[in-house]
């Protein structure tokens, strides 16, 4: 057992693969390898500092070994020994009781899942204590503030040892035949999933692997908790999207998702189309989207599975939050595109080919090659390409001037075949239209440039009449106050200098929204 | 009076002036609608040239309807337009009619996209002050109530910016209905709104009447600071620094004090955090009684705190703390509470604990005086000085001019040198920089002669590093030193070591004599550089690199107005018209440009 034996260094370093050897990570960096080193050493303190005296732990009898009689008693018992915890940030401080505590939780978690009868209602808020004095701690924080969860190794939990056994006793009583959904709900209740929904944001991959299995379980055995859990993870992802950007266990929950999706009934409530629009869309606009962009992909697609018509909901939001300067989540975009036009209904389709088609027209101008061939491979698709030939006619014209010009422009020679491909396929499609367009393309050339021309002209119109117009402000407002000034005064009509006219009315806020104008102060004076 | 000359002749000038029939508003509202987005945003920031266009009758008849029934953009449109409608209220018409922004930022202050939201927020509280008190009430108040009580989140979320803002000039009645809106978003059931509402707790209290303060504010404050979500309860901690502030002395013992308590041993570490980094202000808020009593034994709590954070955050605010001590005790405070704290974080296991402390703790000896400083701080900066963090090093040799004060750099210099040049030849150039920027203040600090015998070899070796910001860094610090000890020393010490780089084999090194010519000869006045540097630099045009030779005729440009007009024209010119024909075009358009500049041609 990997827990008998703590090593001596770093205490929380496992066995298992999460742990690379630092001379693997020597990259002429060495700070990095040195805030490695140290991290493994400070995890978990915040939930230690409130255990205030240590009490010591004496083995008790074995379970196996008990009389029917006291086994109950003596269960409890050793879920009471389990609520005390052990500092695992000094490896060696009070071994015995770490051991003593380990075995009896090993020994609770063998009896939940092996024996009938153990659960008996007396258990069950003991159970439940033990559980979470032993979990729901506030997390520390990272020890790398630009934590970056693709490159970086997570902080392992200290106290996994013992974590891990709780974990495993909590699934074990959850999945247990005894199991009673109407006993547990007194003590599993809101405040507990919430906590539990909170520990997520570890960064510890075990534990929240853990978690994953468990909040399932525990939203598919109690359903009163369902809707506040949906409520709950709806609030985790409101706040990673729009206040902090960081949670760790985004694509743990949208993996919870993607089955509680699946189970929804028909027609969809309200509650969950929301979620689609106002949650799971706006998740693509995460900085870290890589890391769970599968899970999201599939929440999406499930949703489309259940119900067509919010497809042109979820076509509309990617189109929305497309990416604009990140070329790998734009082929994430396109990777997702394609996922959903492989299960799009053809009615569905024609809603949306329009702004879509114009959005893949200019990926496939994009001077990024790998955005360029992800849009263009769509044309390998066999659905894809049957939704295209039916209507060939409203979208070669959308993307045939982009495909013409490209095949021109574009530096990289697998663009250029693949867009030679792509032209072929049409032509095939639909010569009639091909011929046409190639025929009219000078002339809508022309036409794009005369447009571009006349609105450069609309705005130099307007541009100057708001400089005529500022003249003119600029002088009735002085003209005003110099005959004000002359009435009270009696004053005869003098030049205000400049500085007096800019504080006294309201052009120099105008002017300071738009530069073009700027100069219209002094040009009246 | 001459104030309204602006709003009253702009409505009179648009409805007069006559060629708004050029700009149809279909025309506007197309560029408007533009598909290119970049197209629609650039229309968008100048709408305020399409408003002036139309008019402000048709702005507010045509253009604001449309603005306001379209709102389905991109964000960064959106943005552009809540920023824009905040600057709106003349070409509306002025204050009278400025009610006519509010449809369209009221359906922007409801987007979920936050920058969005808040810029329509802070656009709205601009524009709540152009109200008249009627308008504020027939128009803007229902606008938060309905924002107050909208279904989706972001509409609460932002109306908790604008309560504030209009409390002050309402009626009675309208205030309390305010207050009752307030309350209910503080015990909303979405965090977000709590989240809003909590952080502007702190606002809205500073506008309330003293007596609504203690019976509402405050049970809202406690509800809010033991909120279950942690990032709630934080925010309550910014508020009460101004709620202390706006109670009498006598309440904050009873209304304040038990939720401060509370905050600084919360479970979690954010909110433990936040009070350590708000320290300074809670102390100002609560008095020095307060402080004395509890805050004291709260600041050393939070500087033996189990989590870095934590002590980092207390650790950065020790000087501070210490300065707004009661002055009548303030030195038996810090000795026998506060440095036994300090003593024990000078050996922290996390270095950003240990670099917050050294950042600050140099400040300590003005406030403790001479004799203190050299029994218990002495020995405290000294073990800094020998940590194994180069930050730490360094934030304690930056603020050497704190203790030279009190107590003199002498005490310190013999443990200063092997810190200094420890971090001179430390591997990361980042931190060879950092103690490079240090040298001149050093050097005015310990005197010299100190200097002489000590530093300036460092000071040299740097020259030849083989980082060019290190050798840049360098250079400028040896026109700082010139400055500090003056041209004769210059001519002594460091010109002939520097010219001696000349001749060295590595380009790089003679390039570096060149900059340093650049650097000094202004420093150094006209003798040294005629009779010491101009011979060296024109003796290097025949060096066989073209860097080198085109450095040389930047160089003579430089140096060009320290020189006299007769050796600018007998020694200069030529070398300069020889390399204008230099076989590499660099060299030759780096001579022309001197030729030119130096008016020689």
């Amino acid at each position: 057992m990997e827990t008998t034996k703590l090593p001596p260094t770093s205490p929380s370093s496992p066995t298992t693969s999460f742990s690379v050897p630092s001379a693997e990570k020597v990259d002429g960096f060495p700070r990095r390898s040195m805030r490695r080193a140290r991290q493994r050493r400070s995890h978990s303190s915040s939930q230690f500092r409130y255990q205030s005296s240590q009490v010591e732990l004496t083995p008790l009898p074995l379970l196996k070994d008990a009389p029917v009689a006291e086994l109950h008693d003596l269960f409890c018992k050793k879920l009471q020994q389990c609520c005390v915890l052990f500092d695992f940030l000094d490896c060696v401080a009070d071994l015995k009781g770490k051991e003593i505590k380990r075995a009896a939780l090993n020994e609770l978690v063998e009896s939940v899942a092996t024996s009938r009868g153990v659960l008996i209602e007396p258990l069950y808020p003991e159970a439940i204590k033990m559980i979470s004095v032993n979990i729901f701690r506030t997390l520390p924080p990272s020890e790398n503030p630009e934590f970056d969860p693709e490159e970086d190794e997570p902080t392992l939990e200290a106290s996994w040892p013992h974590l891990q056994l709780v974990y495993e006793f909590f699934l074990r009583f959850l999945e247990s035949p005894d199991f009673q959904p109407s006993m547990a709900k007194r003590y599993v209740d809101q405040k507990f999933v919430l906590q539990l929904l909170e520990l997520f944001d570890s960064e510890d991959p075990r534990e929240r692997e853990y978690l994953k299995t468990i909040l399932h379980r525990v939203y598919g055995k109690l359903l009163g908790l369902r809707a506040y859990i949906r409520k709950q993870i709806n609030n985790i992802f409101l706040r990673f999207i729009y206040e902090t950007e960081h949670f760790n266990g985004v694509a743990e929950l949208l993996e919870i998702l993607g089955s509680i999706i699946n189970g929804f009934a028909l027609p969809l409530k309200a509650e969950h189309k929301q979620f689609l629009v106002r949650v799971l869309i706006p998740l693509h606009t995460a900085k870290s989207l890589s890391i769970f962009h599968a899970q999201l992909a599939y929440c999406v697609v499930q949703f489309m599975e259940k119900d067509a018509t919010v497809t042109e909901y979820i076509i509309r939001g990617l189109l929305k939050y497309w990416p604009k300067t990140c070329t790998q989540k734009e082929v994430m975009f396109l990777g997702e595109i394609e996922e959903i036009l492989d299960v799009i209904e053809p009615s569905q389709f024609i809603r949306v080919q329009e702004p879509l088609f114009k959005q893949i027209a200019a990926c496939i101008s994009s001077p990024h090659f790998q955005v360029a061939e992800r849009a263009l491979y769509f044309w390998n698709n066999e659905y894809i390409l049957s939704l295209i030939e039916e209507n060939c006619q409203v979208i070669l014209p959308l993307v045939f001037a982009t495909l013409y010009r490209v095949s021109k422009e574009h530096w990289n020679q697998t663009i250029v075949s693949l867009i030679y491909n792509v032209l072929k396929t049409f032509m095939e499609m639909n010569s009639k239209l091909f011929d046409d367009l190639t025929a009219s393309y000078k002339v809508e050339k022309q036409k794009e440039m005369k447009r571009e021309r006349e609105r450069a002209d609309l705005w130099r119109g307007l541009e100057e009449h708001q400089d005529r117009r500022m003249q003119m402000l600029t002088e009735a407002a002085r003209n005003q106050r110099n005959l004000q000034e002359r009435g009270e005064r009696g004053d005869p009509p003098t030049p205000s200098s400049p500085q007096t006219a800019h504080s006294d009315q309201p052009e120099p806020k105008i002017s300071g929204a738009s530069s073009s104008s700027s100069g219209a102060g002094e040009s009246a004076t | 009076v001459a104030e309204e000359g602006g709003p009253c002749s702009l409505s009179k000038m648009a409805g007069a002036d006559g060629d708004d029939s050029l700009y149809p508003i279909a025309v506007l509202i197309d560029e408007l609608r533009n598909e290119d987005v970049q197209l629609r945003l650039n229309s968008i920031k100048k709408l305020s040239t399409i408003a002036l266009a139309l008019g402000v009758e048709r702005t507010r008849t045509e253009l604001l309807p449309f603005l306001t029934d379209t709102i389905y953009d991109e964000d960064e449109v959106l943005l552009a337009l809540a920023e824009q409608l905040g600057n709106f209220t003349m070409l509306v018409g002025g204050p009278e009619y400025v009610h006519c922004l509010l449809p369209p930022l009221e359906s922007l202050a409801t987007v979920e996209e936050t920058v969005v939201r808040d810029k329509a927020v802070e656009s709205l509280r601009k524009i709540s002050q152009e109200h008249s008190p009627v308008d504020l009430e027939v128009h803007f108040e229902p606008l938060v109530k309905r924002l107050a009580s909208g279904d989706w989140f972001t509409s609460r979320t932002s109306a908790c910016g604008l309560f504030s803002v209009c409390y002050p000039r309402v009626s009675s009645t309208v205030k309390a209905e305010i207050r009752q809106h307030f309350r209910t978003l503080c015990s909303d059931d979405t965090p977000m709104v709590r989240r809003a509402a909590a952080s502007k707790l702190g606002e809205f209290a500073k506008v309330l009447e003293l007596d609504y303060v203690k019976s509402d504010i405050i049970s809202l404050f406690t509800a809010l600071a033991s909120d279950e979500q942690d990032s709630v309860r934080l925010l309550a901690v910014e508020a009460c620094v101004s709620i202390a502030t706006l109670l009498p002395q006598e309440d904050l013992e009873t209304l304040v004090m038990p939720t401060l308590r509370q905050a600084a041993e919360d479970k979690s570490w954010r909110v433990r955090y936040m009070v350590a980094d708000k320290f300074s202000e809670l102390q100002k808020a609560v008095g020095p009684e307060i402080t004395k009593n509890d805050l004291v034994p709260a600041f050393q709590n939070l500087l033996k705190d189990c989590e870095a954070e934590v002590r980092a955050a207390a650790a950065n605010k020790v000087k501070e703390f210490c300065e707004n001590l009661p002055e009548d005790n303030r030195e038996q405070i810090i000795m026998t509470h506060i440095l036994p704290c300090v003593k024990e974080l000078v050996s922290d296991t996390n270095q950003h604990v240990k670099s917050a402390l050294a950042s600050v703790i140099m400040g300590l000896s003005t406030i403790l005086g001479k004799d203190n400083t050299i029994e218990h701080l002495l020995p405290l900066f000294l073990a800094q000085l020998k940590d194994e963090c180069p930050e730490v090093r360094l934030n304690i040799i930056s603020n050497l001019d704190c203790v030279n004060e009190v107590i003199g750099i002498r005490q310190l210099s013999q443990s200063l040198l092997p810190a200094i040049v420890e971090l001179a030849e430390d591997a990361k150039w980042r931190v060879r920089l950092a103690i490079i920027e240090y040298m001149p203040l050093l050097a005015g600090q310990l005197g010299v002669e100190f200097f002489d015998e000590k530093l300036n070899t460092l000071c040299m070796a740097w020259l030849i590093d083989h980082v060019y910001a290190i050798r840049e860094a360098a250079t400028c610090n040896l026109m700082k030193l010139v400055e500090k000890f003056g041209a004769e020393w210059a001519q002594n010490t460091i010109v002939p070591k520097v010219l001696g780089m000349a001749n060295d084999p590595n380009y790089l090194h003679r390039m570096t004599t060149l900059f340093c010519i650049n650097a000094l000869s202004e420093a150094c006045g006209q003798d040294i550089t005629t009779k010491q540097m101009l011979p060296v630099v024109l003796k290097m045009s025949n060096d066989q690199v073209a860097n080198v030779r085109f450095n040389v005729a930047k160089s003579l440009q430089k140096i060009g107005p320290v020189l006299d007009s007769n050796a600018l024209q007998t020694e200069v010119k030529p070398v300069l018209e020889k390399l204008a024909t230099d076989t590499d075009m660099d060299v030759k358009y780096f001579a022309q440009e001197a030729i030119s500049v130096l008016a020689l041609a």
